[in-house]
């Protein structure tokens, strides 16, 4: 996972580190770092399907609010990124369009739009992930399935949040078309679920601030949030996303994640 | 129709009786006005309309299983036949496995550029809507579908033809001389009740999208017959020929660039010809530092019919810019040209809409065509620039 940082400086540099025992110490950190991000991972795996509701609560400035009514579908591919179905509701001029992706470890995902006005299944550009997801402050990057390799990492320290022991983690998107160019993420130490991150854009600004309350555990092992809260902090604008009636382990398979499958989502 | 809504009515109190059936819709408030004086004095100069459509749903069997009903009604100020009902969906769907079936009226769309839309073919042009052709006729089908590792295999079987509409007499958007669509004429005896078939190979291989297909039957873009009507002054009679059509579609998403094609080779009795469109979309997203996206969109349209060609795309280029603003409105804006290459006219085409509040929406459309010579398929549109404004509530 560290080969994108020793990647990129050159041979004689690399080998003045190699020798320095400040290098020692980074690389203990990355190492630390994916380890985390690696048990935050194996806690979660074997789910195998998920089915939940969404609703987005979007406010801005002026306190302003708009609202999206969504449900999702998941199915966990062991080898491979999860795929995803996201059906929307709500507003009621976008009602039956949904979004399949499949995510990949590495590269681009796939991703295809249906839109049911014209029955029409669109295969869209999944490099547009730092976009606004149904004018949120969730970009698709966001939302997408969070893969162990799509970061590389450095772990910073402990710390506490709101009397919870927390590692902090901070991790670099490896897609040069992510919006940013770090998250801060602070993650229970006890439980290993993300409390907290911090996203840095392209200038390095703390951009927005993720909160994940009111985690849930499911089947005695999976945990799941309630609430996520993102707040930008440039725009001043927020986004609520509250999930509803959590349900794993619904039979959904392969056949439910086709393009085919696309044109009779509900 | 008549059996159609009687069937319909049944159905709907079978959906209605049942408290789990989900109900959605729209009601669509429209304004047009052209601002150059007609053709034929008895066309309009502007015109307000309404339409409206319901949709039924009720799913069982887990999910499965469900039915769909879709009536739609359009009311016209002026014109009696944009003043129309049809039956955009009425159908029971089953999904096995790696198997699903759905039997009854309902809608299917193939292809994926955006100028012209060759390969799709299976529902009739309801043209009175727009003059874009993108909106369709429910059309009566059994459609089987088979999915497997090698792609989605669908067989289609029409059993009734439904025919293009077209504006009447005081209608804008027409040709001149009119068309007469009660006279319709087909080259297969059984008319309307010929049997039609199609099958459709469709996949995608990593970044790649095709489909393959072919259809055999009446085919949906008649071709115009000078008449004489009653009084002796001249009308434009569709008629409607047998056909076969294969087709190709195909799309590479290469990163922020779409790579498209839909190619067709088309026979039909002393018409056969090939035609492609192809080209690409590419985004520049975040434009500006800002969160809306800029789409560039270029499409060849090829015909080998050339001047003889009974579309108006021969050796057109169209060049066009998507604005997306991804803001809470879903503001959009696609503004778009169509120049003929062969020292025809051009199209200028703007659509533009935006969500106020939850419920309502606000679009915006302007069409206009520019030096359209006397013997293209358009010219009787030369004369008919106009836009239209409409304001839709969501429910």
């Amino acid at each position: 996972m560290f080969s994108r940082h020793l990647s990129r400086p050159s041979l004689g540099l690399l080998l003045l580190l190699l020798v320095s025992p400040l290098t020692a110490v980074a690389l203990d950190a990355s190492e630390r770092g994916l380890e985390i991000a690696r048990e935050v991972d194996n806690r979660d795996a074997g789910w195998h399907d998920l089915k939940a509701e969404m609703t987005m609560l979007l406010k801005n400035r002026q306190g302003q609010t708009s609202l999206r009514e969504m449900r999702s579908r998941s199915l966990e591919v062991p080898d491979d990124g999860d795929k995803t179905l996201i059906i929307f509701d709500r507003p009621r001029d976008v009602k039956g369009t949904a979004l399949l992706t499949w995510s990949h470890k590495t590269g681009q995902d796939d991703q295809w739009l249906y839109l049911p006005a014209l029955k029409r299944v669109k295969r869209i550009s999944s490099k547009n992930k730092s976009g606004p997801f149904m004018g949120s402050e969730f970009a698709y990057e966001d939302l997408a399935s969070q893969e162990v390799e799509k970061y590389t990492y450095q772990y910073i320290g402990e710390d506490d949040l709101g009397g919870i022991p927390v590692f902090i983690n901070e991790r670099d998107p490896v897609d040069p078309n992510s919006g940013y160019t770090r998250q801060r993420v602070l993650i229970d130490k006890e439980r290993f679920i993300p409390l907290k991150i911090d996203f840095y854009d392209r200038k390095n600004e703390l951009l927005k601030t993720l909160e994940l309350r009111g985690y849930q555990q499911y089947l005695g092992k999976y945990w799941r949030p309630d609430e996520m809260f993102m707040q930008n902090h440039q725009t001043g604008k927020s986004t609520l996303l509250t999930w509803k009636s959590y349900a794993f382990q619904q039979g959904l398979g392969e056949r439910d994640f086709t393009r085919n499958s696309l044109k009779r989502a509900r | 129709m008549m059996r159609y809504a009687s069937l319909a009515g049944v159905l709907l109190g079978l959906v209605m009786g049942d408290a789990a059936a989900e109900v959605s819709g729209n009601l669509i408030f429209e304004g047009r006005g052209f601002w150059q004086s007609p053709m034929d004095e008895r066309q309009v100069d502007s015109a307000l309309s309404v339409s409206g459509e319901i949709e039924f749903y009720h799913e069982w069997d887990e999910g499965n299983q469900s039915f769909t009903f879709k009536p739609f009604l359009r009311w016209d100020q002026h014109d009696p036949m944009r003043s129309h009902g049809d039956i955009r969906e009425l159908f029971w769907l089953k999904a096995g496995d790696d198997w699903e079936v759905r039997a009854g009226i309902t809608k299917v769309y193939w292809g994926v550029t955006e100028s012209a839309h060759l390969v799709d073919i299976i529902n009739q042009t309801d043209l009175v809507e727009n003059p874009d052709g993108e909106q369709k006729l429910g059309q009566p089908m059994v459609k089987f579908s088979l999915e497997r590792d090698w792609g989605t295999l669908d067989f289609f079987l029409l059993p009734w033809f439904r025919e293009r509409t077209f504006p009447g007499v005081r209608g804008r958007l027409r040709t001149e001389p009119r068309i007469d669509t009660h006279r319709a004429e087909y080259e297969s005896s059984a008319g309307q009740y010929h049997f039609d078939f199609a099958v459709r190979w469709s996949r995608a291989i990593g970044d790649w999208d095709l489909g393959l297909a072919h259809f055999r039957g009446t085919s949906r873009d008649p071709m115009l017959r000078m008449r004489l009507d009653d009084d002796n002054t001249p009308v434009l009679i569709p008629f409607y020929p047998q056909m076969d059509q294969t087709s190709l579609d195909l799309q590479a998403t290469k990163g922020d660039w779409l790579w498209k094609l839909e190619a067709i080779h088309h026979s039909a009795k002393g018409n056969t010809y090939n035609a492609a469109v192809g080209g690409f979309e590419y985004t520049l997203v975040g434009i500006r530092d800002s969160q809306s996206d800029l789409g560039i969109l270029a499409e060849y349209q090829y015909d080998d019919r050339q001047q003889n060609a009974l579309t108006p795309f021969e050796n057109d280029l169209f060049l066009g810019l998507r604005w997306t603003a991804n803001d809470a409105q879903s503001t959009e804006l696609l503004a778009g040209v169509i120049q003929d290459l062969s020292g025809g006219g051009s199209l200028f085409n703007v659509e533009a809409s935006r969500r106020l509040g939850d419920a309502w929406k606000l679009s915006l459309q302007l069409r206009a065509w520019f030096d359209v010579p006397k013997k293209d398929l358009f010219y009787p549109f030369n004369r008919d620039d106009y836009m239209e404004v409409t304001l839709g509530r969501y429910f």
